[in-house]
């Protein structure tokens, strides 16, 4: 039998069986769309992590107070039982690194802002000015803090965009008052709305000097020093660097984790990217589910059409031919169910991005093609029995059977 | 020459634990281009004689020679191959694939033995005409009458030009004046040099042929021919045509 006439005589049996037919294509496609949809969450959300960490600044490395699991196990430091804290004088220590190229020291804290009346819940971030360029903020209005003495303090305001808007409405912000926490500072600037960053909504944020932030919450540590990289070839260097400066002030003691943004992101990459995987596991189940009926639909095809099969032995089909018509017959129920379920799933991650807008929800190609492909496989594995009990059937049986 | 040569044949089925002797010692030869009525009471083995005749089955002991080969050793699909191109069937009940016209019917069994389609359809439309189904090309097993499809049955049985045709009570199903018709139609094919063996319950239609076989209990009873052992000598009879 040619190959397009097994084709042609394998779509019309399927097509002359339609509930049977309609079953095994929608388990098929609901296994597909299962794939594509779940990979398009897990990638998404890998996608999504690498943006905002992309958007944190470029050459960045962060320091934490305290040690991190990531060197190994240290006696030494199992003993000390307290970190030593990172102070501004540890900061501004880091700048003598050559591969450095700014510093900026970060407190965090929440306060209550007021002015006119107004009072509201704020997210206080206390550094220097180099922390704008580190990250890259732009302004819609005024300036940024001034370049000054880091233990000094000017008693100036950065307020975000929303802020803004919320205490001072239509009329500009810049040189108003305001009162944080006990203290009275002036608006000298008005960060461009941005939305949602990691962790830290920038629209919602008061940039103060690091000085005065440490004054208004009471402490002289910091939360995390940013120190930016001369280059990308440099980030390792002034990671070493800064370790290095902070050990030999702490008296020797690693004290502190030193992390690049390059080395968090390979972080999140490997683990997002092993859940998008464990997902498209879960969803290869459905698919071999579907094979699993794809398998039952055939073999009560074979078992419905058994008299057929007797008459085409008579009418001199080899084994072979037989096996071929009932195969392709389950390829493509399995080809047409992956086909459906692809668009399926292209459609549901389309409505998951209209959704979600800022989660980019797309499958990546590899889920697409390993989806297709296991639906293919899966069909054909298990059409293959099937079609092996028709060609073995016995022609005067079959030809018998009413 | 002998178109197919029996010699021992039994056909044993085994239910449980009794055996059915459905055919017992049975010495057969058929010429070519003959017209063969095989008769008898139900389960006398007359459609197991059709079926090792048509290779559907295999023989429990015996050979069987067809156009001077051994067939009883061949491959299933080497036998496939054989009822390809040598072996036409009509059957009682028809046996057309209802999702396909009658035109798809009449192609089947050139599309399973991989003929192009433009031969295919080129041999359609004229057995379509031959067999006055013309009108009836696109149309399925269940928009036509019970005599349009045994005729549907008959074009599929001869469109790969074979040289035996097994019908197996071609017109149980039908009324008289149809089953008259299919019968001339069989008939016309057997002029035309093709060997006929007909198995029917009709004496009538029986009488018709120019050789009748009666079985009974598997066993040949009678053969209108010859007596059985006397046959090998005997030259073949000039295959005259048959009042139709
Ligand atoms: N597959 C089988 N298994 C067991 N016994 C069988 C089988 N096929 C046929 N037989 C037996 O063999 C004998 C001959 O059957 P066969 O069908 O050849 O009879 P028949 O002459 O065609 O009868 P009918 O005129 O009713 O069609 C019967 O006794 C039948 O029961
Ligand atoms: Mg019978």
């Amino acid at each position: 039998m040619r190959f397009p006439d097994i084709l042609r005589f394998a779509r019309d049996a399927a097509t002359g069986y339609p509930l049977r037919t309609a079953l095994s294509v929608l388990a098929m496609s609901i296994g597909v769309a299962a794939v594509v949809i779940l990979t398009a969450l897990g990638d998404g959300a890998r996608r999504y992590v690498i943006g905002q960490f992309s958007s944190l600044g470029s050459n960045l490395v962060i320091v934490l107070p305290g040690r991190s699991g990531t060197g190994g196990f240290n006696p030494a430091n199992a003993i000390t039982s307290t970190p030593r804290d990172l102070t501004i004088d540890d900061a501004a220590a880091l700048l003598r690194g050559s591969a450095i190229q700014r510093v900026a020291p970060l407190v965090v804290g929440s306060s209550e802002i007021s002015a006119g009346g107004r009072l509201r819940e704020v997210m206080v971030a206390g550094t220097t000015a180099s922390y704008f360029a580190i990250r890259n903020f732009a302004l819609a209005q005024g300036s940024a803090l001034p370049e000054e003495d880091w233990g000094r303090g000017s008693s100036v305001a950065v307020i975000g965009h929303k802020i803004g808007q919320e205490i001072f409405g239509s009329n500009s912000a810049i040189g108003q008052w305001v009162r944080i926490g006990d203290r009275r500072l002036r608006v000298i600037g008005v960060l461009k709305p941005l939305g949602q960053g990691l962790g830290m909504n920038t629209d919602e944020l008061v940039i103060i000097p690091v000085a005065l932030a440490q004054a208004l919450f009471n402490s002289n540590t910091l939360f995390r020093i940013l120190v930016e990289a001369k280059s990308r070839s440099a980030i390792s260097g002034a990671r070493q660097q800064a370790s290095d400066i902070l050990k030999q002030r702490h008296r020797g003691e690693e004290d502190v984790t030193v992390i690049t943004q390059d080395a968090v992101l390979a972080t999140f990459d490997k683990l997002l990217g092993a859940l998008t995987l464990g997902v498209a596991g879960i969803a290869a189940i459905s698919l071999a589910v579907a094979g699993i009926l794809v398998m039952n639909v055939m073999l009560v095809a074979v078992t419905q059409r058994t008299s057929e099969i007797g008459l085409l032995k008579a009418l001199g089909a080899s084994g072979r031919t037989i096996r071929l018509a009932f195969l392709a017959e389950a390829a493509m129920l399995s080809a047409v169910g992956a086909l459906l379920g692809y668009l399926l799933g292209q459609l549901g991650a389309f409505a998951l991005r209209q959704l979600f807008p800022v989660f980019p929800a797309y499958p990546p190609d590899w889920a697409v093609i390993a989806g297709l492909a296991t639906a293919l496989a899966t069909g054909l594995l298990f059409g293959f029995m099937p079609a092996r009990r028709a060609a073995q059937m016995d022609p005067v049986q079959a030809l018998m059977s009413h | 020459m002998a178109l197919l040569e029996l010699k021992d044949i039994a056909r044993r089925f085994q239910l449980g634990d009794t055996t059915v002797n459905a055919l017992s010692d049975l010495n057969l030869r058929i010429d070519a281009g003959d017209y063969v009525a095989v008769m008898g009471p139900s389960g006398s083995g007359k459609s197991t004689l059709l079926n090792l005749l048509g290779l559907l089955d295999r023989p429990s002991a015996g050979s069987y020679l067809l156009e001077g080969r051994d067939v009883t050793t061949l491959s299933p699909d080497a036998l496939a191959g054989v009822r390809s191109t040598r072996i036409g069937f009509v059957f009682q009940s028809f046996h057309l694939v209802p999702r396909l016209t009658a035109a798809e019917n009449i192609a089947l069994p050139m599309t399973l033995a991989g003929i192009p389609a433009a031969e295919r359809r080129q041999r359609v439309r004229q057995a379509l005409g031959d067999f006055g189904l013309e009108n009836r090309a696109d149309h399925r097993p269940d928009q036509l009458s019970g005599g349009q499809r045994q005729r549907v049955a008959i074009a599929r049985a001869t469109i790969m030009q074979p040289a035996l045709i097994l019908a197996d009570e071609p017109t149980g199903n039908l009324d008289r004046h149809t089953g008259d018709e299919v019968v001339r139609l069989l008939e016309e094919l057997n002029g035309r040099g093709v060997t006929l063996i007909v198995v029917t319950h009709d004496p009538s239609l029986g009488a018709r042929a120019r050789r009748q076989l009666r079985m009974e209990d598997g066993r040949l009873q009678s053969d209108s021919a010859q007596r059985p052992g006397a046959i090998a000598e005997i030259a073949p009879r000039p295959g005259g045509s048959v009042a139709a």
